[in-house]
């Protein structure tokens, strides 16, 4: 690459993030993914009512409707305020299991591929049984065990990831373990611990990152689907998936209202894809 | 070929009794003592105990899981608390409309992920891979059970094209391969195509690219081949991961039935474990987990038995 000479001083991130600014897909996800994270998190500032507030007289406005731009929901609720707070708990929903996921994931994967031999066997086999379970199938069945509730089914979805994520980062880690400097590290009196974190943490990360990036669509699909199917968040809470759920019945009076909070998932999930895809090919420095 | 179908045979028992450990302990994942979900609350102390010993939960859960287990391979899946009849005959009609939905959606999903990742493919960085790219983008993010929706307002609602509830005319639960029962089929198979679609199109689509830079293709090429040979050739080596692929979104589509079945009230799985859930039926939401994660697994094991019989090489890896 000819630009080589000027960004070799960077570190490995400021590469990237210098070629993900060349990537204009990506950067309008960014910024899609900005509004609506803005709009969930400064709701309580922004939105223009009070998303509890029921009003039987004004239920199932239309779109553009004076007081309510996006109209009212089966209980007279506005719209705009339900969707701007519904963000916050789905967003939430689409984030925080991959995050944890993130971090129990690589843990293990890294302890597994590390130790090698035995143990990491042992632990690969066991998380091949899950392998055995649908990611819906087996979210489903965790939350619904369990008992509807945001908790449970946060729970779940962290319990789907983390096998996938342990398997991106077993097998770097095992690569990574095998080459030379790793070897020279250890005779020079490292210990494993700052082995780890030093020589083969850096390696781990990129891959793992990439791998939850794509998740956080899957995620926001099935937290919102689990509360789609009543075990996730409980009403009157807003939440997208919920707020699906409960507009069912509206879809023959005002389908557009009733399709509004899929199009929320909808939007949030493509462009948590479409960034996910544009970091994938920027942290693809080899090209 | 021989000692290949055995070793993958041997590979599979250990995930089966993995998952069937995992299924028996959803019962013990739910809040409260088991028995909760079989007597009421305010049953006395002895019926408790009597029910206790009934039931084995008097014993240690390693043999519990042994007992229960004995029973499973004996196609006793326990009794449903809310209906009283058999877990196995309940959950086996559920599954066999839920393989009808997964099947022919699967069958749409692979059929046009193939013939658009191929083109996509072959005329990569072109219009029509733009437009395959930009679908399967779309088959992957959206939330199919909003997608449902959305389809029933147009085809339903608006132009009233298909019908929007059921497996068939009145509300029967009963699939038959009829132009009425057909027509209920449309919306939702349609609705669940577009998530093997996607991930498909997206692995066609990689793989005829990366094979048509390949050297062997080049070579065919330059012996003057035509396109329709090379067309094949390509198709040979990119049939096991394809397979591979589709085996497993067949697989997913059993279990990402379970939404869309609840937008159609489609009488499958899904509906049943709906169900399941919120009368708090343990054993049918068990059984039904350990009936559809054993089709899974055998399916993976069909396709890793088929993959060889495709190309022989992987025998060997």
């Amino acid at each position: 690459m000819s630009s080589s000479a000027h960004i070799s001083g960077r570190s490995y991130w400021s590469v990237v993030f210098h070629q993900l600014k060349h990537e204009p897909v990506a950067l309008c996800s960014a910024l899609v993914l900005l509004i609506i994270f803005f709009a969930a998190i400064f709701a309580p500032l922004l939105a223009p009512a009070d998303p509890y507030a029921t009003s039987m007289i004004h239920r199932l406005q239309a779109v553009g409707t004076t007081d309510h731009l996006l109209g009212t929901d089966e209980l007279g609720r506005d719209m705009l305020s339900r969707l701007m707070f519904g963000g916050r708990l789905s967003l939430l929903m689409g984030v925080a299991p991959v995050f944890m996921a993130f971090v129990i994931g690589t843990s293990i994967g890294l302890f597994a591929g590390y130790v090698g031999g035995k143990i990491n066997m042992m632990i690969m086999r066991m998380l091949d049984v899950f392998y055995a379970f649908p990611s819906v199938l087996l979210a489903v069945a965790i939350s619904g065990a369990l008992g509807p509730g945001m908790m449970n089914s946060l729970f779940a979805l962290t319990l789907v990831f983390i096998p996938q994520l342990v398997r991106v980062a077993e097998s770097v880690t095992t690569q990574v373990r095998k080459l030379d400097y790793i070897e020279a590290a250890r005779m020079s009196g490292a210990g494993s611990f700052s082995i780890i974190r030093v020589h083969v943490l850096g390696n781990v990360l990129g891959p793992v990152f990439v791998y939850a990036t794509g998740l956080l669509s899957v995620s926001m699909i099935l937290g919102s689907g689990l509360s789609f199917l009543g075990l996730g968040v409980k009403p009157p809470e807003p939440e997208w998936g919920l707020m699906l759920n409960t507009l069912r019945s509206a879809i023959f009076k005002e389908p557009l209202i009733a399709a509004l909070p899929g199009a929320m998932i909808f939007v949030t999930s493509i462009a948590f894809n479409l960034l996910a895809d544009g970091v994938r090919s920027a942290m693809d420095i080899k090209r | 070929m021989f000692f290949y179908v055995i070793r993958r045979l041997i590979y599979a028992v250990p995930i089966a009794l993995g998952v069937t450990l995992i299924s028996f302990l959803l019962v013990y994942l739910a809040p409260g003592d088991p028995l909760n979900a079989i007597a009421p609350s305010d049953a006395p102390a002895e019926t408790i105990a009597a029910l206790k010993v009934a039931y084995g939960l008097d014993k240690p859960l390693p043999m519990q899981y042994g007992l229960w287990l004995l029973r499973a391979v004996q196609g006793d899946l326990g009794v449903s608390i809310a209906s009283g009849r058999p877990v196995a005959a309940e959950v086996l009609a559920a599954v066999s409309n839920t393989l009808v939905l997964a099947g022919i959606a699967g069958a749409i999903g692979v059929f046009f992920g193939c013939l658009l990742g191929a083109l996509a493919g072959y005329w990569h960085g072109s219009g029509i891979d733009r437009i395959a790219t930009f679908l399967s983008v779309i088959g992957v993010s959206v939330p199919h059970y909003w997608l449902g929706m959305v389809l029933t307002i147009i085809f339903s609602t608006w132009l009233a094209w298909f019908p929007a509830m059921g497996a068939g005319p009145g509300g029967s639960a009963e699939w038959l391969w009829d132009y009425a029962h057909m027509r209920h089929l449309v919306l939702p198979a349609l609705t669940l195509c577009v998530i093997p679609l996607g991930i498909i199109t997206r692995t066609v689509r990689a793989l005829v690219a990366d094979m048509l830079d390949q050297e062997f293709v080049i070579a065919l090429r330059a012996r003057g081949l035509s396109n329709i040979t090379i067309f094949k050739h390509v198709a040979k080596n990119t049939a096991p991961t394809v397979l591979a692929v589709s085996g497993l979104q067949l697989g997913y589509l059993m279990g990402g039935s379970i939404l869309v079945e609840t937008v159609f009230a489609w009488p499958g799985t899904g509906f049943l474990l709906n169900t399941a859930i919120f009368q708090r039926d343990i054993p049918v939401l068990q059984g039904t987990i350990l009936i559809l994660c054993m089709f899974f697994v055998a399916l993976n094991l069909i396709v890793d038995i088929i993959q060889p019989l495709i190309d022989p090489r992987m025998v060997r890896a």
